[in-house]
């Protein structure tokens, strides 16, 4: 285990480096680099441009050396959790993120539980009552589900919230805790809030789950060992607990890997619509403005979170599914 | 006096004339010869017409994909004629019946007056204003297809009055004229960017399929690292970098292209998984023994024995693109106005509270919806009908 672990770590290393040039190449995409560009803003406002502070500036962050220094200066920083400069909000980037992070992880985390939870469930009765009424009904759920993009369904509802209760469904939290420390009164606030985007997020991967469930289950049900272990007698609840639900639970982990990447996208838009405090807004606001040392660092912390992701579930995966061996090198 | 002799002459040899067919036996009513002797792609068709949801969805997107080669004469007025007396306007009605009895399709008019209280636009239907709408008729003026003038309509307004079937948005714009107009968008910008994912995730992935070795290595790890990006947010920073500079219509190429360079991933392992399997098969030897070139192993014999699995996917993944328009131009980051498709036109509908009082604002929902449930079909049965021997 733990040499699978180290080695996984060191797979993790190069990806994470890739990332972070295409990320600052991305950054680095619009003419001019962020000085430039504050410079101007400066200007339109009529504001009186402050010569020590730009050198100051350009010195910290290297702006006047070449590309490929200016990029180790840049991951160098975040290394350090120095995460450059938002012009926008003239402070330092890992002042003005705040919680936004935090919030953002516990979104995603929750949408992944209520995914789990609700799909498990039915995906099983999908299966076990194939071509039943209630099987083409969830079907078609599903199907609406899938096709129905997120932003639109958060729209939509909360469109009918406004008109039957004439109140907003948006926010993250009752606006009286809104930049106030984290206490239990506000986690508490948090996650009377959080059920809105957590299904508005969750619909398309619940859908997606569940018909990766059935059909995994279906595959399974089929197979000759579960003839034989009903035909020994064993009740119906065993035959499907022992045997086929444990293989057929494996997307529930491995599909992470996919699922992540889906509910990070989802949400960063999801809470644009709900205006949420996490990620999204903020980042938008940075791509509008080019404020692009605050929209590199939520991109590179968004690509991070999924790759962690799915890292913690390879672990748990290898952990929990004795087939997948870690020693013995190829096994195919 | 004697008997006839016996005929002793010898019967002449006989031999039939017709040919002789020793699988005689075997031979094929012309039916069975139709199904055993179909091609691959003839019994995919036959097993995707017995999937009916995926027959009518092909149905719809056909429609619709005909819609847009004649847009402006299907809408009833051009996509930025404005309409100042009639700002934020209500659906009218189609009706057939007035009062007095049959009249043929016409709507009422409105009367219009400002809520002084709230600010609040309110129309009221007046039932005296019959306007029975005209056909074929001569009405806004357009470029069709931005090449010649022509003013020609299915159906237009009678005179002096109104045709808003779904209402009007905030500077008294036909709602219904420009949806239509953003259909030719919205459904472009799905094949143009598949058509790019298409090319690079065959290049791509039979490259890596076919070589293996480091350079599938390499591929390999660049697409987890692709994949790994979140890639809502990845398309908003890469469009956001579109120089603001750049022409309407530029934008639309950057994000078609943008949308097509980040999508190629799954395809180009699809591709790789296959080639990798196919590759060991005896004709894949025997074309290599006869000498053919690793290019035309790949692309006569290789590509072709799944393409239909290819065609399926990529069904599967036009949908994906034309969200991520909508999605992009919903927040402003996509196509930018005169250029319209559903994303710009929901783009006015994000503020909820002019939503809440101009409902009809969100109805470019209900397009979108429906293309991506009918690709969505379609792609199912295409993936199921992909291996007909099955």
């Amino acid at each position: 285990m733990l040499g699978f672990l180290v080695r996984r770590i060191m797979v993790m290393i190069p990806t994470l480096l890739a990332i972070s040039a295409i990320t600052f190449v991305i950054i680095q995409l619009p003419p001019g680099d962020y000085l430039t560009t504050l410079v101007t803003e400066l200007e339109s406002r009529g504001e009186a441009i402050d010569q020590s502070r730009l050198q100051f500036l350009r010195e910290t962050y290297g702006l006047d050396k070449p590309m490929i220094e200016q990029y180790f200066v840049w991951l160098g920083g975040m290394l350090t959790g120095d995460y450059g400069y938002s012009f926008e909000y003239n402070r330092p980037v890992a002042d003005v993120v705040g919680d936004r992070m935090l919030l953002t992880i516990i979104v995603s985390f929750a949408t992944i539980v209520f995914i789990w939870v609700v799909s498990f469930p039915i995906g099983i009765y999908s299966a076990t009552h194939q071509y039943s009424l209630g099987d083409y009904g969830l079907t078609f759920l599903g199907f609406l589900g899938l096709a129905t993009p997120n932003f639109l369904l958060a729209l939509v509802l909360l469109y009918f919230a406004n008109v039957t209760f004439g109140t907003s469904i948006g926010g993250l939290m009752d606006s009286a805790y809104i930049d106030a420390p984290w206490s239990m009164g506000k986690f508490l606030s948090v996650l009377e809030h959080l059920w809105i985007p957590v299904i508005v997020i969750g619909t398309s991967g619940t859908a997606g789950m569940i018909r990766r469930l059935r059909a995994n289950l279906l595959d399974e049900l089929h197979k000759q060992y579960v003839v034989t272990a009903r035909a020994k007698g064993l009740s119906p609840g065993k035959v499907l607990w022992k045997y086929p639900l444990r293989m057929a639970i494996n997307p529930f982990i491995a599909d992470i890997g996919n699922l992540l990447p889906q509910i990070v996208s989802g949400a960063a838009v999801v809470s644009i619509v709900l205006s949420l405090p996490t990620t999204g807004p903020m980042l938008l606001d940075a791509l509008r403005s080019q404020d692009m040392y605050l929209a590199g660092s939520f991109l590179m912390f968004l690509a991070l979170l999924t790759v962690v992701g799915v890292f913690l579930s390879d672990l748990a995966l290898a952990a929990l599914d004795p087939r997948i061996r870690l020693e013995g090198g190829a096994t195919r | 006096m004697s008997a006839d002799p016996i005929d002793t002459r010898r019967l002449d040899h006989y031999v039939s004339t017709a040919p002789f067919d020793p699988y005689s036996v075997e031979q094929m009513s012309p039916e069975q010869e139709r199904y055993f002797m179909a091609s691959q792609w003839r019994m995919m068709w036959w097993k995707l017409k017995r999937h009916r949801l995926a027959v009518i969805s092909a149905g719809v997107l056909g429609f619709m994909y005909l819609t847009i080669l004649v847009s402006e004469f299907l809408s009833p007025y051009a996509l930025d004629s404005r309409h100042i007396h009639h700002i934020y306007a209500p659906p009218q009605g189609i009706h057939l019946f007035s009062d007095e009895g049959f009249v043929g399709p016409f709507v009422y008019g409105y009367d219009y007056e400002l809520n002084m209280d709230t600010l609040q636009r309110v129309y009221t239907v007046d039932k005296t204003d019959i306007q029975p709408i005209r056909f074929f008729c001569r009405g806004d003026d357009y470029d069709f297809w931005g090449l010649f003038p022509a003013n020609l309509h299915l159906a237009c307004p009678s005179e002096g009055g109104t045709l808003f079937l779904l209402g009007t948005d905030r500077l008294g714009r036909d709602m219904l004229s420009r949806i239509l107009h953003g259909t030719r968008i919205s459904l472009t910008v799905g094949l143009i960017g598949i058509t790019i994912s298409f090319i690079l995730g065959i290049v791509v992935g039979g490259i890596a399929g076919y070589y293996g070795g480091w350079i599938d290595n390499v591929i390999q790890r660049f697409i987890e690292v692709l994949r790994s990006f979140p890639e809502l947010p990845l398309w908003m920073a890469l469009s956001a970098a579109l120089p603001v500079t750049w022409s309407p219509i530029l934008i639309y190429f950057g994000i078609t292209l943008i949308l097509g360079l980040l999508d190629w991933t799954g395809l180009a392992r699809a591709v790789r998984s296959k080639l990798l399997a196919l590759r060991e098969e005896d004709f894949c030897t025997a074309a290599q023994l006869m000498g053919a070139s690793p290019r035309r192993i790949i692309g006569r014999h290789l590509l072709p024995s799944f393409m239909s699995h290819l065609i399926a996917s990529a069904t599967l993944s036009i949908p994906g693109m034309i969200l991520g328009e909508t999605a992009l131009s919903f927040l402003g980051l996509g196509l930018r106005p005169p250029i319209t498709s559903w994303g710009v036109l929901l783009n006015e509908a994000q503020n909820i509270n002019v939503v809440a009082l101009y409902p009809w604002l969100m109805l470019p929902v209900v397009p979108v919806i429906l293309v991506v449930l009918a690709f969505n079909f379609l792609g199912d049965g295409l993936r199921d009908a992909a291996d007909p021997y099955r």
